[in-house]
């Protein structure tokens, strides 16, 4: 083997190879949606990728920028395929254009592009479709495994949804427990969907391509706010491996909420992003108008990020901290 | 000192200087009641009377207008208008009157009026000063005009719904359906797509100037534009 001596620098993987890792490790969470939900979602994926990149080289042009190297770094297809998994699978063609129009025009390039951009791209491009369509928005198709042709593909309620409204008729939780949209955890075949999340998420973190402090900090706080409320009224409030579960908790900790450029930098700042994050969410799900609310907390703390940046530098070796007169 | 061309104030008022897509005056009654065409209109005259008469009044008593408490003046002068305006809506064009609600009276607050009064009616004789008015109205309303029809487009696919509270009773139902079966994108219509819709036209605006710009460098000889060439 041939060892060169120190000192060793560790050479920066480029945008594409980071994308590359985080596409890949979609994988599994996508894999498990079509096993539980249908091919739909694979539409979606692909509507979404070409819209995405079709807007990208409209803004680039427009812009004046060379189309080669900012389409090749693969970050419009991240940003399509994090919107099309947010969307219900089977959602109309005109709502994905919509979405990743806004996204990648008004939530990207107008802003600069790439490593400029304040919001979380694909969050912004979710969020307007949500406010705006919410009809078509919150029309999800009920588990269809591939396995099973006979289950019809009648549409229901998400199981944060069903759980939120059947709270709200004064059910208690012991009560929802066996009904049609839950499953031995959370909801009948999300759970399978986010444990594929999960698998993907620890993959990266194997290969550094993300920290663990923003994933800690989403599952943790979300977890222990949980954990607090279900201690004190199981009957009211979802238990917490429900909520870790459900919705878009585990694609949001590894995919969506480590965005590097939306996203603060610094360790203990990561920690403080991603632990608001996972409170927000909870508070949101629970006393909020909407059932899931990874994406509005992401925006939220998207806001703070420069704010928390500012006040988590770390000590420099060998400086005292600034004294503040 | 030299007297403002009125062809200059013109042209400021009306796009140089545009108060709403410029200085970005005015901006709160500029967001809320730009969700249709003729609500941003409706507000947009009713300033356009306050601000061409509060110029003219400014004016006319800047003589004896101490210096010290010239603010006061410009707003009392300007609430009169306001009062004048807000009872005549009220009687004549109730329906209307109704859906502006307080951002009728809270023109008087409006940044448009007071800026106007300080930076130009104070120094400037009667005639100009009320055609400063006019051209900053004009420009407000324009601006008015301009975003509520983006935004009731975009939210409901039609241009010049509810012309009848402010035309009378014979344009009733008289809007245009400019893309028919439309969805409707709601955002438009809620106070986030009033913002963005004012950035895209604020954008627009810089560009179209930024294209006149590179066309008048281009269109003029290069001897003239580079004179540190000898």
């Amino acid at each position: 083997m041939n060892v060169k001596s120190s000192p060793h620098l560790a050479v920066q993987p480029t945008v594409a190879q980071v994308m590359r890792d985080v596409l890949l490790a979609l994988i599994p969470g996508v894999a498990a949606y079509v096993l539980f939900f249908g091919p739909g979602v694979l539409l979606n994926l692909a509507l979404a990728a070409a819209s995405c990149l079709a807007f990208e080289a409209a803004a680039l042009r427009l812009r004046g920028k060379p189309l080669r190297p900012f389409l090749g770094d693969l970050s419009a297809l991240l940003t399509g395929a994090l919107l099309a998994l947010a969307l219900p699978p089977g959602a109309p063609w005109w709502l994905v254009a919509t979405g990743c129009f806004f996204a990648m025009v008004l939530g990207k390039h107008l802003f600069g592009g790439l490593g400029y951009n304040p919001f979380n791209p694909a969050m912004v491009g979710f969020v307007v479709l949500l406010i705006s369509f919410p009809l078509e928005m919150t029309r999800w198709p009920g588990p269809q495994p591939l396995w099973d042709a006979a289950t019809d593909a009648l549409s229901s309620a998400t199981p944060l949804d069903h759980v939120r409204t059947q709270l709200g008729l004064g059910r208690t939780l012991a009560e929802i427990g066996g009904d049609a949209p839950l499953g031995w955890l959370a909801g009948r075949g999300w759970e399978w969907v986010s444990l594929g999340y999960l698998a993907g998420g620890l993959w990266l973190l194997a290969r550094r391509t993300i920290r663990w402090q923003i994933p800690a900090g989403v599952l943790g706080g979300l977890f222990l706010t949980a954990l607090a409320f279900w201690a004190a009224d199981g009957d009211r409030y979802a238990s917490p491996p429900f909520h870790l579960l459900s919705g878009a908790a585990m694609l949001g900790a590894f995919f969506i909420a480590t965005d590097p450029v939306t996203a603060a930098t610094t360790p203990r700042g990561r920690l403080l992003y991603g632990l608001g994050i996972g409170v927000l969410t909870y508070a949101i799900r629970t006393w909020g108008n909407y059932p899931d609310a990874i994406a509005f907390a992401v925006l939220l703390l998207n806001i703070c990020a420069p704010t928390i940046d500012r006040y988590t530098q770390p000590r420099v070796y060998g400086h005292r901290p600034r004294q503040e007169p | 000192m030299t007297m403002t061309p009125y062809a200059k104030i013109a042209r400021d008022g009306l796009w140089n200087n545009n108060p709403g897509f410029v200085q970005l005056l005015g901006l709160c009654p500029l967001l809320a009641t730009s969700s249709n065409v003729v609500n941003g209109l409706s507000l947009g005259l009713a300033t356009l009377f306050v601000l061409t008469c509060s110029n003219a009044a400014v004016s006319a008593i800047r003589a004896y207008t101490r210096p010290e408490i010239r603010i006061p003046i410009y707003v009392m002068a300007i609430a009169a208008l306001v009062t004048v305006v807000e009872l005549f809506m009220n009687a004549y064009l109730h329906g209307l009157y109704e859906i502006l609600g307080i951002f009728l009276p809270i023109i008087t607050t409006n940044c448009v009026l007071i800026g106007r009064a300080e930076a130009f009616a104070a120094k400037n004789p009667l005639p100009r000063a009320a055609f400063d008015g006019l051209m900053m109205g004009l420009g407000f309303t324009l601006a008015l005009a301009t975003l509520g029809g983006l935004r009731e487009v975009l939210a409901q696919g039609t241009l010049g719904s509810g012309a009848h509270l402010l035309l009378g009773e014979p344009f009733r139902g008289a809007h245009l359906t400019v893309i028919p079966e439309y969805r409707g994108l709601l955002l438009a219509a809620l106070p986030p797509g009033a913002f963005i819709g004012l950035g895209l036209l604020v954008a627009l605006k810089n560009s179209i100037d930024a294209r006149l710009k590179a066309r008048a460098l281009q269109a003029q000889p290069i001897a003239q534009s580079s004179p540190q060439a000898i």
